[in-house]
């Protein structure tokens, strides 16, 4: 039986007296992609915040490889292993390409401030290393020829894709991706679609999904956790969720 | 390891360039042009521009308006010019082997520098846990009562450590104006600087400035280099202070290190450029030299100063050099037509 | 002087520098809660009133009225002095920049004010000659009573200008959200030069009190009595008119009684400076434990 890389159980937060999220349960294996749906509100960029120290969980928990996260920091959290995209691109805009990239590697650079300030050969070394590995990661995503573009200038499909490449270049192992197709036309998502079809096959890397846009949830999603007013009301294959009364019910409103 | 190869010419050339400006000062000794007036300017200059580029680090680089740099002067300041009044009583004594002038301020300026930061520390980690308008704020409310603690010291007025009276101003202070480590010293820093730019920590607090919330979803610890980077330029701070304590006069004010005294930093910064190491540099000797040369501008000083700044924010708010920075590696290249090749950079448009 | 009659004499001094304070905090407050900007020159607006009641008093007097007519005079020029200041600087910087550029232009209006100031008057200070003759009651001036009477008349009135007028009405709605507000077909600029006109007009009124219990006008007045008035509305609460009233009364006992009684403990060293750095102290311990101030409201954190 495979170890479960990101589960949650019990997991939620409450506002005040609005309960936002509520017994959130989830257990995601090594490899797996699953896609988290719900009607606007639902909750899902909370779950997100939850998964990624945004926000504090008021109730249950949740586990990295078997490491508990509760009340850790956002760095802390991405140091463990989960990176996250956002559903409004968070790019540095007025940065490079290259830079955008460089900075996901800044936690693992081991010289410190004597090293940078006296130029160590670790510096240099360090230095040409993350910019390699950043060229690699770029080559995957087919950006390496706009490296020294200001990333803000890119068109808007190849922005999410940096975001995502960034996300990958934390050494995360579990990628939450919020709403990646989101204003995207056709073409586009279809070139999302085999962005993350190739990362899944390069990476060992666990994948769980917000999305909208039905075509690539159905398309892509092993496993789909339908979640409305904080709580699952519906999981399992996408053949079954799209059959599901419930979930039927949750979109066309009540 | 082509970064390296281009970064060593360039290094190379920078100390070249350096070198070049030492010749020009020497010559100037020399040839009997460096009487103690001109002297003093210079020395002015050296320390605004250390000011000036360490606290660009906070306000350019790092994106927050720090309103309370003098206070971290006036602690380089007062704890270099202690520490040499109490090594000269020392080797008085006789507790100490005699040390040279040159030591005893190298020893004060770091332990002024390592006093600096220490307050940086102090007042980073309050102080940067909050939005824009009250880290100004808070930094210049830690700037005022540094001030007002180091009046109302008794070891730190009058002459000083045991017969000390608060209140006074800090007087027979060793003198060291010697032009070419002062010369060295700022050199140094601005060096040091640069390098700190140009390595992850620049680009740490690049993207911080950028987007907060980004940074910390890309695995930066923002509290950590928030804090790391308002320390360093303290540190500086601290430098300039020591250079300043013992620039000749041999008297400390508590009053020269007010809030208005770290406007004119600011104002250094803001018109160079935030994010601009050479705008820096070039504002803070600027604005040392002008109020000399022109006299009488000197009284309207502020007053052009407050307008220019306001021109300045509506119509170019980056200031005079904008993010730009000086190579003299790539103005050379440019002359003898050979292209340098590309590099990635902490900044864009630097080299 | 026994202890307690000491104590109560420093509440006293506190009560009058503190209403000065208060009614300075409620126009600082006024203009942060619209445009979210620390208006640096606001302590100098109360600047430029002193000095226009210096030359209008006179001109008063010797027009056979009372002299502390003189602030209608006074009120105009402020007001006039804050639109201008928010028309020509920040009004540009906030179409084209980000906060730190507006924040830099608020501490470049302040200097220039300063320095113009200074250019046009000089540096030495001015007397103004008395405004009222009022009698003292208790022991506390007729002039601490007057400042403090305003400045409820000032926080009643725009209480209720604020919840019954149109144009109250917009200023909250700024200030609750801005881009909301302009959608609903709210005047914005309108609303904020508004707002300015009243902030400063009520500095000229805070200069008036001041005048008459300090009888002291120099370029540089106004730096100080406006940080510590931001302090005062940080404390009370920002953007709060009520909190604006409590902090600076607070704010004036606070740094009364520490100028008395440091003075005692540390045997006599420079005690203002010192109760200026104890000032500040609160303003970092209430930005530390409690931002939203006394009487704030506790938003918890919402990413």
């Amino acid at each position: 039986m495979a170890e479960s890389v990101l589960k949650a159980t019990n997991l939620g937060i409450s506002f005040g007296g609005l309960r936002a999220v509520h017994d959130f349960e989830i257990d995601l294996k090594e490899g797996e992609l699953v896609g988290l749906i719900g009607p606007n509100g639902a909750g899902k960029t909370t779950v997100f915040n939850l998964f990624t120290g945004v926000y504090k969980p008021t109730e249950g928990a949740f586990y990295l490889d078997g490491k508990l996260m509760n009340g850790k920091k956002t760095h802390e959290i991405v140091a463990a292993g989960i990176a996250r995209t956002f559903q409004n691109i968070r790019l540095f805009k007025k940065m490079t390409v290259m830079e955008n990239v460089l900075i996901a590697f800044t936690k693992d650079i081991q010289y410190g401030l004597p090293g940078a300030v006296f130029r160590s050969g670790g510096f240099w070394r360090e230095e040409a290393e993350i910019r390699e590995k950043a060229m690699e990661l770029l080559t995957v995503f087919n950006l390496q020829d706009k490296a020294d573009w200001n990333a803000g200038n890119l068109p808007y499909g190849q922005q999410r894709k940096l975001e995502i490449a960034r996300a990958l270049a934390t050494k995360a192992r579990m990628l939450l991706l919020d709403e990646p197709a989101a204003g995207m036309n056709p073409t586009e998502t279809a070139e999302l679609l085999a962005c993350i079809n190739t990362i899944r096959r390069k990476f060992a890397i666990t994948i769980l999904l917000i999305e909208h846009d039905m075509s690539l949830v159905m398309n892509i999603c092993e496993r789909i956790v339908v979640i409305d007013y904080g709580e699952i009301i519906a999981q399992g294959l996408p053949e079954e969720i799209s059959h599901d009364p419930k979930v039927i019910a949750a979109y066309l409103g009540e | 390891m082509r970064i390296r190869k281009d970064h060593t010419r360039s290094l190379i050339v920078s100390l070249a360039g350096v070198c070049l400006l030492g010749l020009i000062i020497f010559l100037a000794d020399t040839l009997g042009l460096m009487d103690s007036y001109i002297r003093g300017i210079f020395i002015q200059c050296c320390f605004a521009v250390i000011m000036a580029a360490s606290l660009n680090l906070v306000m350019g680089y790092l994106g927050q308006i720090a309103l309370g740099h003098a206070g971290f002067m006036a602690v380089g300041a007062y704890t270099s010019a202690l520490v040499t009044k109490a090594i000269g009583l020392a080797i008085k004594a006789g507790s100490m082997p005699a040390l040279s002038n040159v030591a005893q301020f190298f020893i004060g300026l770091l332990c002024g520098a390592i006093a600096a930061a220490l307050f940086g520390l102090l007042v980073g980690i309050p102080a940067l846990r909050l939005r824009g308008d009250y880290l100004a704020i808070i930094t210049l409310g830690f700037g005022e009562i540094i001030r007002v603690v180091i009046q109302n010291l008794p070891f730190a007025g009058g002459k000083g450590l045991a017969n000390g009276q608060a209140g006074q101003a800090l007087i027979g202070i060793m003198r060291m104006n010697d032009l070419y480590i002062i010369f060295a010293v700022t050199v140094v820093c601005v060096a040091i600087m640069i390098a700190f730019v140009r390595s992850k920590f620049g680009r740490a607090i690049i993207a911080i400035r950028e987007d907060d919330i980004a940074s910390s979803a890309a695995g930066l610890n923002t509290t950590h280099y928030k804090v790391l980077t308002f320390v360093f330029s303290a540190f500086f701070a601290g430098v300039a202070g020591a250079i300043y304590a013992h620039r000749g006069l041999g008297t400390l004010q508590y009053s020269d290190f007010t809030f208005l005294k770290s406007t004119d930093f600011v104002i250094m910064v803001v018109l160079g450029g935030m994010g601009s190491m050479t705008g820096s540099v070039v504002t803070a000797v600027l604005l040392s030299v002008l109020p000399e040369v022109l006299r009488a501008f000197a009284d309207y000083r502020m007053l052009l100063y407050s307008i220019i700044l306001v021109l300045m924010m509506i119509f170019r708010p980056t200031g005079l050099f904008g993010t730009y920075e000086f190579s003299l590696y790539r103005l050379l290249s440019r002359l003898f037509r050979k292209k340098p090749e590309t590099l990635s950079s902490a900044a864009k448009g630097d080299v | 002087m026994d202890g307690l009659t000491l104590f109560i004499q420093q509440i006293i001094n506190g009560l009058r520098v503190g209403s000065v304070y208060a009614l300075i905090a409620l126009g600082y407050t006024m203009v942060y809660g619209i445009i979210r900007l620390i208006n640096f020159a606001h302590g100098d607006f109360i600047m430029v009133g002193a000095y226009a009641l210096f030359f209008t008093v006179p001109l008063m007097i010797a027009a056979g009225m009372p002299a502390w007519m003189s602030i209608v005079f006074a009120v105009f020029v402020c007001a006039l002095t804050g639109i201008l200041v928010e028309k020509l600087a920040y009004s540009p910087v906030r179409a084209r920049g980000n906060n730190m550029s507006a924040l830099i232009t608020a501490i470049a209006m302040s200097l220039f004010l300063e320095n113009f100031a200074q250019t046009l008057f000089g540096a030495n200070p001015k007397q103004v000659g008395t405004l009222f003759n009022l009698p003292t009651i208790l022991g506390i001036s007729g002039n601490t009573f007057l400042t403090i009477l305003i400045g409820v008349v000032v926080m009643v009135s725009l209480s209720l200008f604020v919840k019954y007028t149109k144009n109250g009405q917009a200023m909250l709605a700024v200030s609750e959200d801005k881009e909301a507000s302009l959608l609903m077909g709210v005047n914005v600029n309108h609303t904020i030069t508004l707002t300015f006109a009243i902030g400063s007009g009520l500095a000229a009124v805070a200069s008036l009190m001041y005048i008459a219990q300090y009888n002291q006008v120099t370029n540089m007045m106004g730096s100080m009595l406006g940080l510590k008035a931001f302090v005062a509305a940080v404390l009370g609460g920002i953007g709060i008119i009520p909190g604006a009233m409590l902090g600076g009364l607070v704010i004036g006992i606070v740094e009364s009684l520490s100028k008395a009684y440091i003075s005692t403990i540390t045997g006599g060293v420079i005690t203002s400076a010192f109760s200026d750095a104890i000032v500040f102290s609160i303003l970092i311990i209430v930005l530390l434990v409690k931002p939203t101030g006394i009487l704030g409201k506790n938003t918890g954190e919402k990413v």
